[in-house]
């Protein structure tokens, strides 16, 4: 079972993204903490994608894939931004990151999906591939 | 996100509900703690009990509006916090920032 979107780079396709997987789960027969989870994860990734790899340009698009296929979930979310180091992201649980206000998305992808990647997309950009091995099996794929 | 404001005494209770998250409740959330703190009110209760999603930047409001609050010599406290919130607020360790409550009259009587 998969989707592919592809999303104005507005904070509003946030909700698209999360709706285009719930129902994805529907369909599958899945849903509870697991997808809760998950679907955190997926928000994260795009909020990324708009604030910090478009800096709210409107006019730039995300590219969300979806995959569910041998009991695990598989996103893919692509900018088109200029890229980043992921090894330079502080840990905000660290005492003197605790306090502020931004800093978690990337740990909240990491805690809440088994394996969390960024590449360089083939058009430029940041690609994030996640994916999470499912508890409950689904119904069908 | 919705919400619901009341005194109890010279406690100013928000009452949320729905998401907290980028580009919608966040900048909410910013706005009512800054118009309880502007108007005086140096004892906030955050209820959550309604919430039903609350992002990285829905946390990191909640952490700025405890600053702004802090900074200003009032408080901010949490009180019925779902487990997914409450789960949130123990990973990122903010558990340890945050003054939690399981109950309105409990939170309340802890301003003293």
């Amino acid at each position: 079972m998969w989707a592919t979107l592809s999303l104005e780079s507005r904070f509003e396709s946030i909700e698209i993204a999360e709706r285009a997987l719930a129902d994805l789960f529907v369909e599958v027969g899945l849903g509870g903490d697991e997808e809760y989870w998950i679907l955190t994860a997926v928000r994260e990734a795009i909020a990324n994608a708009i604030r910090h790899g478009h800096y709210g340009r409107p006019e730039e698009s995300v590219r969300v894939d979806y995959h569910i296929e041998a009991g695990r979930v598989s996103i893919t979310v692509v900018d088109q931004g200029e890229g980043f180091d992921p090894a330079v992201i502080p840990d905000p649980r660290d005492a003197e990151n605790l306090l502020k206000p931004c800093g978690r998305g990337i740990f909240y992808m990491r805690r809440f999906m088994d394996e969390v990647l960024f590449r360089h997309g083939a058009g430029g950009g940041t690609m994030v591939c996640m994916s999470r091995k499912l508890t409950q099996r689904p119904i069908k794929e | 996100m919705k919400q619901q404001i009341r005194d109890a005494g010279d406690v100013r209770i928000i009452s949320l509900s729905g998401k907290i998250t980028i580009g919608a409740g966040d900048v909410m959330l910013r706005e009512l703690i800054n118009e309880s703190l502007e108007s005086g009110h140096t004892k906030l209760l955050l209820d959550l009990g309604s919430i039903t999603t609350i992002d990285s930047s829905g946390i990191g409001e909640m952490v700025a509006s405890y600053t702004s609050a802090k900074n200003r010599g009032a408080e901010l406290k949490l009180v019925n916090l779902s487990k997914k919130i409450n789960d949130i607020l123990q990973v990122t360790q903010l558990i340890t920032v945050f003054d939690v409550f399981d109950n309105e009259a409990e939170a309340i009587e802890s301003f003293g």
